[in-house]
């Protein structure tokens, strides 16, 4: 017989904890493994604090050539030997640097673990940014960002962080081609010398372990690293000031790029468990207002995304869509009202609910496998976070009501906080927004 | 792993693999229906008739099917591919049984409504502005390569659909694929993760056993002839700041040749695998004649989840300005090294074991696991292919390397070429 009626949940799984250890090592690393056995492999993550308190376009492009140079070659090593040794064991890594951290990222099989230690020691003890590969990173780079220009959602991306962060470091993100072609194999050494501490990184290893027997691998291979902790501290991201429209011009698109940001608050406020069950019911995931809304209502839209995203100086909620051009105006109006919405009545107890099941359900999926613990791992200890903050979270979610969505979406979505840009035609979508609201026309960067 | 397999009276073919060591789990429903099915005329229908499975169906009104995974702490999507269309989710396992229940209704028939269709075509017109007409390199190579590389329809045609084919399109149109395509005896339903297989096999009954029986259509044979002599074409992307091109070969069949087929799996990484590799040594540290430099197998880069007929590709993206003919002649030549002087010390292995490192990386994830038994049952009738891959690429010889790299020539070779907006005009 045809089962019709959708069937009960059994009761929920409990979110339980693999088993791990930590060690801090005198040369002020600290040490995280966590074993799970589910493949013969490993994970490993590097964090190095790796921020400028100054708004720096010239560190911002030493700091993405260093990204790329860094496994570039030592005094023992090429680039190519190095790529083959690792390959070896199964094995690779990458570097890369973002507004806070230097993350050094690799994988491999589990028996290699000790040779992708040594060669990852090597690199951060005697990594010499050879000349040659300095020269082809840099050229490389420039044209990455020449790709990355020509690409709207790109463009869209650097008008919202400079609309939102103003003279804060994080307003630049992304290299300029200009200051990445000026960056010298100096210019790494002595990034190197200044900022690849062991103190305040954390090293995150993840996989087919013994946890124990792996903090003392990474305490021999890895103990002989050795510099001055980076002493710069990021400014608090400035308060969000709302404002016209930021309508950045691109002739020719065929789509608009839809950006919104709203406040946040980190990870370990009171208010950040009902932010986040806030913005999920408002645009959060698929069966969310806003999707349901834009997407299947009235098909503006392929894919809207919201999230809270945390940066160890600030969090914000960040906004993106791409519509097409004859709804641009439209498609804004209909996520204010959204937010709108959330900010002035509160939700259904069943829309708190399902929207509670999908974070609980999502931070178990999350641990399940050795890559998602290695990124948790590693982004939580960023923050001086560990693993059993999520028992903590978890019990602060099963605790929020829907009268505390209200007061989330009061807080931080009601739309006359939200910074807007939209990159578009101005040519086609300008009048549109205008009917909103002040509008401010901005030109775009490379045309 | 152990992998179960059973079949449904109604033709309904069905994998089990148990691993309790996480309370999540993976379900995948396959059909053996991709791109390469649609009609003429129809172009992008496979991909758009995925979209129409998530609009409701016999118990389930339109967003509900969203709204009980993502409600149950799951994650969800489907994908179209050349040869299969998938869908699934992953989920904690408490609720198992609430997927079975969505996807066995959806597989009995989905709500095709003129409302749902038009909808849905928006949305997917959106998809293809964003993906490939509002950016650079948009469908390179993937969409761009067939129509070079082939002749026949089914392998030429562009698999996201022109907007006048999607508008085109009917509910009687999806009514008759899903009659034609989505049929029990077409399909294969996949579990990977914290279940009692003995406990899921009735569920999978439970939900699936009265789906009406129907066979799979008749495989298509879709080969068609190898190229002789060499082609090229050129698009000008008004987006793209750097020329790129891309070259591809025809490769034996991946199901009934695979043991022909591996060497050029091997060969892509040999060629393209990061710092140690070949064409990087030369083309991107050495020459600087290249930006980047990426080769695989299949057009979607998908090795083992495609039929025949279908090709390696090796690709580059170049520094502003440069031509294509050079370093079109410097891959030629890496692959001739390949074949005269065949590989170094180490270097088969290495590249073995990073593949591997690769596939048990993906396997890490119940719902890939479920997804790759899915579509090896469906497309080889044998779910546990996925543990032989280690051990025939573990035989792949230097020797078989090497002819492959000696197959790689211009006479046989298909170029894209992608043509800047200003170099289009010089």
């Amino acid at each position: 017989m045809t089962v019709t009626a959708v069937p009960a949940l059994e009761a929920n799984r409990e979110l339980v904890l693999p088993p791990g250890q930590e060690r801090t090592l005198d040369n002020g690393l600290t040490v995280i493994a966590i074993e799970r056995r589910s493949v013969p492999l490993v994970e490993l993550r590097l964090g190095v604090p790796f921020a400028r308190a100054q708004l720096d376009p010239v560190y911002v492009g030493q700091a993405a050539v260093f990204g790329q140079t860094l496994f570039a070659g030592t005094e023992s090593m090429s680039i190519s030997e190095i790529a083959a040794a690792l390959q070896a064991v199964g094995g690779g890594m990458s570097a890369g640097v973002d507004a806070d951290r230097l993350v050094c990222s690799g994988n491999g099989l589990a028996s290699g673990l000790g040779r992708m230690l040594e060669i990852l020691a090597d690199v951060l003890t005697g990594a010499v940014f050879p000349d040659p590969e300095v020269e082809t990173e840099r050229g490389r780079l420039a044209d990455f960002i020449k790709v990355a220009q020509s690409r709207p959602t790109h463009l869209a991306g650097v008008a919202l962080l400079k609309r939102l962060f103003g003279t804060h470091p994080y307003a630049l993100q992304t290299a300029e081609i200009g200051d990445v072609q000026a960056v010298t194999r100096d210019d790494l050494l002595m990034l190197k010398s200044r900022q690849v501490s062991p103190v305040g990184a954390n090293l995150v290893i993840v996989g087919d372990i013994d946890a124990g027997e792996v903090l003392d691998l990474v305490e021999a291979k890895l103990g002989a690293w050795t510099g001055e902790p980076a002493s710069e501290t990021l400014p608090p991201t400035p308060p969000l000031t709302p404002g016209p429209i930021v309508l950045a011009h691109r002739a020719g698109v065929v789509q608009s790029s839809l950006r919104l940001a709203l406040p946040a608050v980190p990870r370990t406020d009171p208010a950040h468990a009902s932010l986040q069950l806030a913005n999920l019911i408002f645009g959060g995931y698929f069966s969310s207002r806003w999707v349901e809304n834009i997407r299947e209502a009235k098909g503006y839209t392929y894919s809207p995304r919201s999230a809270v995203e945390h940066s160890l100086a600030g969090s914000h909620v960040l906004l993106s869509a791409e519509v097409a051009n004859a709804v641009t105006a439209p498609a804004l109006l209909e996520t204010w009202y959204e937010l709108g919405r959330l900010a002035m009545m509160a939700p259904t107890v069943e829309e708190l609910e399902q929207a509670r099941q999908f974070l609980l359900g999502s931070l178990l999926l999350g641990i399940a496998t050795q890559a998602g613990l290695a990124g948790m791992a590693s982004n939580y200890a960023a923050y001086g976070l560990r693993l059993d903050f999520l028992t903590q979270y978890t019990a602060q979610l099963a605790a929020v009501t829907v009268d505390d969505v209200l007061a989330a979406g009061a807080s931080f979505l009601a739309p006359a906080k939200a910074i807007t840009v939209v990159l578009g035609d101005a040519d086609i979508v300008g009048d549109g927004l205008a009917a909103l609201g002040p509008v401010e026309r901005v030109a775009t960067g490379e045309q | 792993v152990t992998v179960e397999r059973f079949t449904l009276p109604n033709g309904l073919r069905v994998v089990l693999a148990p691993d309790r060591s996480a309370p999540v789990v993976g379900v995948a429903v396959v059909y053996g229906v991709g791109m390469r099915s649609e009609p003429e005329g129809r172009t992008g229908f496979a991909h758009l008739f995925e979209h129409l499975m998530f609009q409701g169906s016999a118990n389930l009104e339109k967003l509900a099917h969203f709204r009980y995974v993502q409600g149950a702490g799951g994650s969800l999507n489907g994908s179209t591919h050349f040869d299969y269309t998938d869908y699934y989710e992953v989920l904690p396992s408490n609720a198992l049984e609430r997927a079975l229940f969505l996807e066995a209704d959806r597989m009995r028939g989905p709500r095709l409504t003129e409302e749902n269709l038009r909808n849905q075509v928006d949305v997917v017109k959106e998809e293809i502005r964003v993906n490939v007409l509002n950016r650079p390199y948009g469908g390179f190579p993937w969409l761009k390569l067939g129509p070079v590389m082939f002749s026949r329809f089914p392998n030429a045609h562009d698999g996201y659909g022109s907007f006048g084919d999607l508008e085109a399109a009917t509910v009687d149109d999806a009514v008759d694929f899903f009659e034609r395509y989505y049929a029990a005896g077409n399909a294969v339903v996949s579990l990977a993760g914290d279940f009692d297989p003995a406990v899921a096999a009735k569920l999978v009954e439970r939900h699936f056993g009265d789906v009406a029986t129907r066979p799979a259509p008749a495989e298509v044979d879709l080969d068609e002839p190898d190229l002789e002599g060499g082609r090229h074409s050129s698009y000008v992307d008004s987006f793209a700041p750097l020329p790129a091109f891309a070259a591809a070969w025809r490769i034996p069949d991946p199901i009934t040749d695979v043991r022909a087929y591996l060497p050029y799996v091997v060969l892509a990484e040999v060629l393209t695998d990061g710092d140690a590799s070949r064409l990087v040594q030369r083309m991107v540290l050495k020459d600087r004649s290249a930006t980047s430099v990426a080769g695989y197998v299949s057009l979607l880069g998908d090795p083992f989840d495609v039929l025949g007929p279908t090709a390696m590709l090796l690709q580059a993206h170049l520094p502003p300005g440069s031509g294509v003919e050079a370093p079109i002649a410097v891959v030629a030549e890496e692959c001739a090294k390949v074949a005269e002087d065949g590989l170094v010390a180490g270097e088969l292995e290495r590249i073995v074991a990073r593949i591997n490192t690769h596939l048990l990386r993906e396997d890490d994830t119940v719902l890939q696991r479920a997804r790759h038994h899915a579509v090896f049952e469906r497309q080889r009738g044998d779910a546990a292919f996925a543990a032989q891959i280690p051990v025939l690429l573990g035989e792949v010889t230097e020797a078989e390397v090497r002819s492959a790299a000696a197959r790689l020539v211009p006479d046989r070779r298909a170029v894209i070429e992608v043509v800047t907006q200003e170099g289009g005009a010089a």
